[in-house]
């Protein structure tokens, strides 16, 4: 059997009474990609400083493509590539220059280094900007640039840090893209972010962590059908029809909508209630003014999973001592 | 840990040492700093006080122009602990540590590319000194002395940077830090005015500040006076200040990096 590209053994990292990693084990196999799901605070990114060899565990184990991250920590980076959580690009570089930096750092003569920068930066479409300072580029694009630069060495293994947060849908999915080509190409990824939608877009495997432990793992359709993530909405546009909308829910999905204002809802883990839902509506000369079929939000993938709102996780675990 | 070898990390050392320089292109105020100041400063001084001070500008000049060298090269030093800080905070120093790059290779960048700005600041100094009239008489052994002598404080008064660098919780307290503190410790020495001219309780100050050391040493090195013992003294004070601040930097980042 081939060895797990990352492979972690009870890692735990306090910061004084803070247990900021409890005791997380996980694995990815070879070109797979993994999500760390989890809220403000949970330990997602002090697990990737630790597989990144950028700060030691207090205890446990962990190899990164075969190797140790204490005592072999220099192969392992040798291996990585790493975007943490702040786009930490050269702000008075221009893009350009800060991935020529990078390939310059890892050893590559000049040429190739300009070659490789050019090339990310095409590939990356900054290249109209690669020659400006990247303190006049925007969010999304320091954001590209930043995975670019990770992407320099060509490594085998990839870890992203919440790498499209604070980015609009349209700079998400893009990113979303980029990162899809090189899985694509057998790159390994553990992903950690705060979005189950990130997680089903790019994940194979999600593992949800709360107070530096894992509460939940599995692939996101096992994840899904654990939850019944789906929620189906829906506000007739009369009130008069709410009564009948209601009645053809019911007998369509087998349990009672919860009814909110002017507003309909239903558990949807069956794909054809939508548009079952829809066709007899019309049947019914009903007219919607809103139908949406919504993804939990992680607020409630926590509430089902742990039974209390996320909000709640903000605050650390108190020491018990 | 097998680790990087000695050509590589110097390798790495260059093209951290010229990021750092090119950064300068970007920041037109850092340049500033340690080019429109000092200028400023020897315009000012010569023009304004020079007359009142030692009776004619021609004189003051003279005395005060290795002065000013001196205590632009300890402002200089603030941005080595600036440009560290400012990584650190940023998050660009986790991104050089996970790259397969030496360890000492990040710091080393920044003190290399401190002597290239140091370097800068003197011959402009002591270029505008000549344009405005001075003339060392010293060979030019003397003037060599001088810079070899200043880059090697220079190098040890950086880890006293590098530390409020490490310490700090921002870049701009790293320089209202450095400013503040900089400007007693340069002006309470023999810079602007011979020692005698201060009251007798402060000269005994005046004349330990390595500040005055140095700026004797290079006086005696351009100007043909006695150096020697200035010198010696100096490099003591280069090597206590390494002795203390290295370790108590490397320390203090081990910790910030936990
Ligand atoms: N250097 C540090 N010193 C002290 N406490 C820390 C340090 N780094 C992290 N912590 C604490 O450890 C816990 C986990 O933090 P971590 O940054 O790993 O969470 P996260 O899941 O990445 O959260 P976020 O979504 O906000 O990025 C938090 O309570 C945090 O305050
Ligand atoms: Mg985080």
């Amino acid at each position: 059997m081939v060895e797990s590209a990352i492979a972690a053994t009870e890692l735990v990292k306090h910061f004084g009474a803070t247990r900021a990693v409890d005791g997380v084990s996980l694995s990815v196999a070879q070109g797979q990609v993994l999500g760390l799901l989890g809220p403000n605070g949970a330990g997602k990114t002090t697990t990737v400083r630790m597989l990144a060899t950028l700060t030691a565990p207090d205890s446990g184990t962990a190899r990164v493509g075969g190797f140790d991250i204490v005592d072999q920590a220099h192969q392992v980076r040798g291996l990585i590539g790493l975007t943490g959580q702040f786009a930490s690009v050269d702000n008075r570089l221009t893009g350009f220059e800060n991935l020529l930096l990078i390939a310059r750092l890892l050893g590559q003569p000049r040429k190739k280094s300009r070659h490789i920068a050019r090339t990310l930066l095409e590939r990356f479409e900054l290249a109209d900007a690669a020659d400006r300072p990247v303190q006049g580029y925007s969010g999304g694009m320091r954001r590209r640039l930043d995975l670019a630069a990770s992407l320099v060495g060509n490594p085998r293994i990839l870890f992203l840090d919440e790498p499209t947060t604070g980015l609009d849908p349209r700079a998400r999915r893009q990113l979303w893209e980029l990162i899809g080509e090189r899985v694509a190409e057998g790159t390994t990824v553990l992903l950690t972010t705060q979005y189950l939608e990130e997680a089903d877009a790019l994940a194979d495997d999600i593992m949800v962590i709360d107070h530096g432990r894992v509460i939940a793992s599995g692939t996101p359709e096992a994840l899904k059908r654990q939850i019944g993530t789906r929620t189906l909405e829906i506000r007739p546009a009369s009130p008069d029809a709410l009564a009948a909308t209601a009645a053809i829910m019911t007998e369509l999905a087998g349990i009672a909508p919860e009814q909110q204002g002017g507003r309909l809802s239903i558990p949807a883990g069956d794909p054809a209630l939508l548009p079952a839902l829809v066709r007899r509506l019309d049947q019914h000369g009903i007219a919607p003014a809103e139908l949406q079929l919504r993804s939990a939000s992680l607020d409630e993938v926590f509430l089902a999973l742990t039974g209390q709102a996320s909000t709640a996780n903000d605050e650390t675990l108190e020491d018990k001592r | 840990m097998s680790g990087i070898g000695l050509i590589d990390g110097l390798r790495q050392t260059g093209s951290l040492a010229w990021r750092a320089i090119v950064q300068l292109k970007r920041n037109p105020w850092e340049l500033g700093d340690y080019s429109f100041q000092p200028v400023l400063f020897l315009l000012l001084f010569v023009y304004i006080f020079g007359g009142a001070i030692a009776g004619s500008t021609d004189a003051y000049l003279t005395f005060m122009l290795p002065g000013i060298v001196v205590m632009n090269m300890m402002f200089v030093t603030v941005y080595v602990g600036h440009g560290l800080n400012t990584d650190l905070t940023s998050g660009y120093f986790d991104r050089l540590r996970a790259l397969p790059v030496a360890r000492w290779a990040p710091l080393a960048g920044r003190i290399t590319a401190d002597l290239v700005k140091q370097g800068w600041s003197i011959v402009l100094l002591l270029g505008l000194g000549w344009l405005m009239g001075f003339r060392m008489d010293n060979p030019i052994w003397g003037l060599a002395g001088m810079v070899v002598l200043v880059l090697i404080f220079a190098l040890a008064f950086s880890w006293v940077s590098v530390l409020v660098g490490v310490v700090a919780r921002d870049p701009e307290h790293v320089q209202l830090f450095g400013f503040t503190a900089l400007f007693p410790i340069t002006f309470v020495s023999n810079v602007f005015v011979p020692v005698e001219t201060v009251p007798e309780w402060l000269q005994g100050v005046v004349m330990a500040n390595p500040v005055s050391v140095l700026t004797d040493a290079c006086r005696g090195l351009l100007l043909g006076g006695p150096w020697l013992g200035s010198a010696l003294i100096t490099l003591l004070w280069a090597a206590a200040i390494t002795a203390v601040f290295a370790p108590l930097s490397v320390w203090a980042l081990k910790r910030r990096l936990r």
